[in-house]
């Protein structure tokens, strides 16, 4: 059975993007130890970690794409299961410094020294130990999508509205994890971290390791959405996305479809951040900010949602242009971010992906594959009706 | 000479003074005799001195032991004569005149402490007792309250005797209670009738005065004063309770303000504007430029330049709002999660933009001189600029009906809510409509501004705070109906208040995103949903 | 609750109003076993409302929904009804558009309908022939690759009624199932309707009077939310009160 999901999965297109990313996770070290620096193709540690950092950003792209390119759910809250993913981590960490600290305590962080806490919370328990950390990366983000989503797709919650309600869930998380007294840190969160796995975070070995986890991680999680876009479970989602009722009518349970797609992102979102933490050396609240998460839906949407490979050059263009803004133009960073939203959203709807096959598919694969509508089309078309039954009337405002 | 010719004339006119009364049992005390022994008297003597001259009730003492117990009297070494000096100037403690001391004047401060300081009050109170002016004998009546003393009732049951004004009276009566529930000889039956008069008379100090009563007194009182503690918590708990109430609708009109924009152009075209909290944000930053030309050109209009910033904000957002439909949001209609982030873009190029302007630092929009201040409203304190912005919500709220429910748009604004195509058969230009309701949006959300301008800081990020709660009020409120809007804002709003002191302002704010969260499992289209195969779909 | 025995369908008493508005007003109908039954009416008689209670849709304020003479309808959601065995075909053609044929048929086919079923769900060659055999019977077989999109109105009308046939339900809801059909395809959906109904149990709600009348079945015209007139097609149009309300002259 999985043998014949997974062969699936290894489509064409998947089978590239995979080997792509493997290349780059043996490649870029490479590049980084053998070639000795000044010399041509030597790839800098910072590069490397900084590179690190949009791969992990390109996982967080791909999990949001799961469920809003492939099921139709815009979570504006995804950046909330990357910040818990990367705190799980960030407490790993935390407890590794040990007496390293500024204030020597075995046990405690410096901040809960610094305020006044006698012994560690319970909540804290088990971080010491990786693998529980580990676990903790995937079940907290996960637990809480399933528990959201429980309960947001069994009332039915849909369009702007869920929209709405994830955003004021990671909004709710944001104001916690500002609070001093719960145990995360607050406004600081969480960094100067010494150790992972018994090796310094800062060293260049440690930093080329995380990179190529991550980019495995990367060709790992595409193999997981390639997976389940292409079994019939990812027909399902599809269907959700395009005619929600209609699927409920041939008897799928159109809230545990949104349930599993949800929880499963969640947990790759959660990954991500746990990839991104060391890598980045700090995870503070800010990791919260409502704002975070609109910027993961342009990044898929740049990139063309409802594609494997689309989230991935999305959030990699994105922030490398990101990169350039803030060191050349600071001042007008926002103003591209925000034309790109526009941009996107009026003349780009399918995105990079979408550019590109029409560009260079529409002469090839005319004849034998018909273009797909876009996602937004079929969004149209179901709710547009048939304008001579006066009997079903439906308002504009979507679900 | 003459001044002390003058002080005996004026005290013998004080002995004669029939309506006085005078309490005084040795009519020969030397009044300004004893003032003149102030000057070299220890501490002890002083504070003899002090009981003398109280007991002589003489009006005219009451300043020299109110400056006494102040540190403002002072003794002259070289003349031996006993002034009081305030600040330049220098009076005579009994008659109030002038004194000039001469060039080598040499002033030393009579020193009291803290023990005679009390004294001195006390002893005031007494005297103040018999004032005329009913506001001091209910400030001495406070005084006894605040320090009772046995050896006081006499007074006290004098002074009540005589008193003509019921709050003063009650206020004498707490204080004479006090006296007896904290004296050590008076019967069981009288500290008990002594506990409802503190009640009644002793105001918001009732508990504390209670509660320090309730150790010392006797096992058969304490039954008594248990009650009249729980009854004055629950009293006072109410109170509580209904200033909560003020603070949450004060809350609850600035989120109206807020969110009320929001809802028509989400009830009537289906879009969610990310980029409202921006049109509050330009509502605030129009009315600090319309200070500014004011201030620099009109200066005489400045306390009115809130209300020439009504129209005009609402004319600025309005016209971008228009210039957004058209530009933008047509183009996206039936997409409304693109829209979504459409107009996110926006908000971050309008924010970006002020932030150019303007500079990222906070403006200042002084207040108009009838929005500051405050007022007590039987013990609640409302300040003026609170007031008026609740004014201000229920105004534009109202307004807005009006125009929704009596104006030829508005019914086509109805109209297009409930059916667009229908409507569109009908001949309503739909373009138009959705036009003008972004523009109304719009515009509503600049004079939301307008009105934050008077309670929080003009900055690039203003809208950023309100957008997230607004959205709150929306979904919570439901879609199609002002109502709901107006229901889902002040419910939020107290409900945010209610829960602040107990579980702090953030976790408050928390949990009522959780507890919105759990709400719309209930009724995922809001409090006030259209009902209907038409909404079901 | 006996004389719900023996019945595919039976509602009785089914009441549900809108604001106010009564949409469905003490509406009774009873559909037998392997029995196709014609419902007609005019716009806002409620046969679409009754079509969204029977699926689950909507919840109707009072009355019995029974299906199977056993399950209450009213207690359950459009997909465990669905997978009780009703179909339901839209008044709109609503097939998956961003979907091939052959998989909005695959999604279709009774199976298993849990979240790791359909993960794992790899098609047997008796699911093939079975799919193969359908789009014969709706004359897709030639366009199976295609996406449902670029279908015509009529053959998503087809496409659709493939479905219900893929999904192998106990009853068909077919509403105006040959609304923008030419007249030959006309013809043959009633074929194909009346040829269905020899198994199981269909509900047709259609406007086209000659379709109606090809489809030879008991009659039952609908107006305000209750029965206005039952019997044969030739029986409920001589009707005096159903000529005056919906069918006119």
């Amino acid at each position: 059975m999985l043998t014949q999901a997974l062969f699936r999965a290894l489509d064409k297109k998947a089978v590239w993007v995979i080997g792509i990313f493997l290349a780059v996770a043996v490649l870029v070290p490479m590049a980084n130890l053998l070639i000795p620096p000044g010399q041509f193709g030597h790839v800098p540690t910072y590069l490397v970690s900084l590179l690190g950092k949009y791969l992990s950003y390109a996982i967080l792209a791909l999990a949001l794409d799961l469920v809003w390119g492939y099921c139709g759910i815009l979570s504006l809250g995804h950046s909330a299961f990357f910040a818990l993913g990367g705190y799980a981590m960030g407490m790993y960490l935390m407890r590794q410094i040990g007496t390293r600290g500024v204030y020597g305590n075995p046990t405690l962080p410096d901040f809960m020294v610094f305020l006044n806490w006698k012994e560690l919370p319970w909540y804290w328990m088990g971080f010491d130990n990786f693998w529980f950390a580990m676990a903790m990366v995937v079940l907290v983000p996960g637990l809480l999508a399933f528990i959201f989503g429980f309960f947001a797709f069994r009332s039915r919650v849909t369009g702007v509205y869920l929209s709405i309600i994830t955003q004021a869930m990671t909004f709710a998380l944001l104001l916690a994890f500002f609070r001093n007294d719960m145990g995360f840190g607050g406004n600081n969160g969480l960094t100067d971290f010494k150790d992972i796995l018994g090796a310094p975070v800062q060293a260049q070995s440690t930093r080329v390791i995380l990179f190529a986890a991550t980019a495995i991680a990367l060709a790992l999680s595409v193999l997981v959405c390639s997976m389940i876009v292409n079994s019939k479970l990812g027909k399902v989602m599809v269907a959700v996305r395009d005619a929600e009722s209609r699927t409920r009518f041939i008897g799928y349970r159109v809230e545990y479809v949104k349930l599993f797609a949800f929880t499963v992102s969640a947990i790759m979102a959660g990954i991500a951040g746990a990839l991104y933490v060391p890598q980045v050396g700090i995870i503070n609240p800010g990791e919260f900010e409502p704002g975070n998460s609109i910027e993961v839906v342009i990044w898929t949407a740049v990139g063309g949602r409802g594609t494997l490979i689309g989230p991935i050059i999305g959030a990699i263009v994105v922030n490398l242009g990101k990169s350039w803004f803030t060191s050349a133009l600071p001042e007008f960073w926002l103003f591209a971010l925000g034309a790109l939203f526009i941009f996107v959203t009026l003349f780009l709807p399918k995105g990079i992906v979408g550019l590109w096959k029409q560009i260079f598919g529409a002469r090839r694969k005319k004849a034998e594959e018909p273009a797909a509508p876009t996602p937004a089309q079929s969004a149209d078309i179901e709710r547009g009706e048939d304008p001579s039954t006066f009997d079903s009337v439906q308002p504009r405002p979507a679900e | 000479m003459l001044t002390q010719i003058l002080r005996l004339a004026l005290l013998t006119l004080s002995l004669l003074l029939p309506t006085q009364m005078v309490r005084a049992q040795d009519a020969a005390v030397d009044i300004p005799a004893q003032v003149t022994a102030l000057g070299e008297a220890s501490l002890r003597e002083l504070g003899a001195i002090v009981t003398t001259l109280a007991s002589t009730g003489d009006p005219s003492v009451v300043p020299v032991l109110t400056a006494l117990g102040e540190g403002n009297l002072y003794l002259d070494e070289t003349s031996g004569a006993v002034v009081i000096q305030r600040g330049s100037s220098i009076t005579d403690p009994l008659t109030g005149e002038a004194v000039d001391l001469g060039a080598d004047a040499d002033l030393s401060r009579i020193r009291v402490n803290n023990g005679l300081r009390r004294d001195i009050s006390a002893a005031l109170s007494g005297m103040t007792l018999m004032s005329d002016n009913p506001g001091t004998r209910l400030s001495a009546a406070q005084g006894f309250l605040a320090k009772p003393d046995a050896a006081n009732l006499p007074l006290l049951d004098e002074a009540i005797a005589a008193e003509t004004e019921a709050n003063v009276r009650s206020a004498m009566q707490a204080a004479r209670a006090v006296t007896i529930l904290t004296s050590e000889d008076a019967s069981v039956e009288d500290k008990n009738a002594a506990v409802p008069q503190i009640v009644s008379g002793a105001g918001r100090n009732a508990i504390t005065i209670l509660t320090g009563a309730l150790a010392n007194a006797p096992d058969e009182v304490k039954p008594t004063i248990q009650s009249a503690i729980s009854g004055l918590e629950q009293g006072r708990a109410v109170w509580g309770a209904l200033q909560n109430v003020w603070f949450g609708v004060s809350l609850g009109s600035v989120l109206l303000l807020a969110a009320i924009g929001l809802a028509i152009t989400f009830g009537v075209m289906g879009v969610i504007n990310m980029a409202h909290g921006e049109m509050v944000m330009l509502g605030a930053y129009t009315t600090f430029l319309v200070q500014l030309v004011i201030r620099q050109n009109f200066p005489g209009l400045l306390d009115y330049s809130l209300l020439i910033a009504l129209p005009v904000a609402f004319l600025v957002t309005g016209a971008i709002g228009v210039g957004i439909e058209r530009g933008i949001i047509r183009w996206l209609y039936g997409r409304p999660l693109e829209t979504l982030l459409a107009t996110w873009g926006l908000s971050l190029i309008l924010q970006q933009t002020v932030r150019s302007i303007f500079g990222p630092t906070n403006q200042m929009v002084i207040a108009p001189t009838w929005m500051s201040g405050s007022t007590d409203f039987f013990g609640l304190a409302i300040t003026y600029n609170r007031f008026w912005i609740v004014i201000f919500a229920l105004i534009v709220f109202f307004m807005l009906l009006l125009i929704l429910n009596r104006t030829p748009l508005g019914l086509q604004m109805r109209a297009v809510t409930q059916n667009r195509r229908m409507a569109s058969a009908m001949g309503i230009r739909t373009p138009f409509v959705d036009a003008m309701t972004f523009g109304l949006g719009s515009g509503i959300a600049g004079l939301a501004g307008v009105a934050l301008t008077q309670i929080d800081n003009i900055s690039p990020n203003l809208g950023q705070n309100y957008i997230i709660d607004s959205f709150m009020v929306v979904v919570f409120g439901g879609v199609g109906n002002l109502w709901g809007t107006f229901v889902g804002a002040l419910t939020l709003g107290v409900a945010n208040k209610f829960l602040e002191p107990y579980a702090g302002a953030v976790l408050g704010k928390i949990l009522i995103l959780v507890l919105i969260i759990l709400f719309i499992q209930r009724r995922p289209r809001g409090l006030f949903a259209l009902k209907g195969r038409a909404i079901e779909q | 609750m006996s004389k719900a025995q023996d019945t595919m369908l039976y509602l009785n008493g089914v009441s549900v109003a809108f604001d106010g508005f009564r949409a469905i007003n003490n509406l009774s109908i009873i559909v037998r076993p392997t029995e196709m039954l014609a419902i007609i009416g005019p716009n806002g008689a409620g046969k679409t409302t009754m079509m969204d209670i029977i699926t689950g849709k909507t919840r109707p304020d009072a009355g019995d929904v029974m299906f199977d003479g056993r399950t209450d309808l009213t207690k359950l959601d459009e997909a465990a009804i669905a997978n009780l065995g009703i179909g339901r075909k839209f008044q709109k053609p609503t097939v998956f558009e961003s979907h091939t044929v052959w998989d909005n048929l695959e999604m279709a086919l009774k199976k298993p309908r849990g979240i790791f079923a359909a993960l794992f769900y790899t098609p047997s060659d008796e699911d093939v022939a079975r799919i193969t055999e359908i789009l014969e019977t709706v004359r897709l077989l030639h366009r199976k690759d295609e996406y449902a999109a670029n279908l015509s109105h009529g053959q998503k009308q087809w496409l659709e009624i493939g479905m219900l046939l893929a999904q192998d339900p106990k009853l068909l809801l077919v509403d105006e199932p040959v609304a923008g059909m030419t007249d030959s395809e006309t013809e043959e959906t009633a074929k194909l309707l009346r040829e269905i109904a020899k198994t199981r149990s269909v509900v047709v709600v259609e406007h086209d009077m000659s379709f109606v009348r090809e489809l030879g079945s008991r009659v039952v015209c609908l107006a305000e939310g209750a029965v206005l007139a039952e019997g044969s097609l030739d029986q409920v149009s001589a009707n005096p009160v159903v000529i005056e309300r919906y069918l006119g002259r």
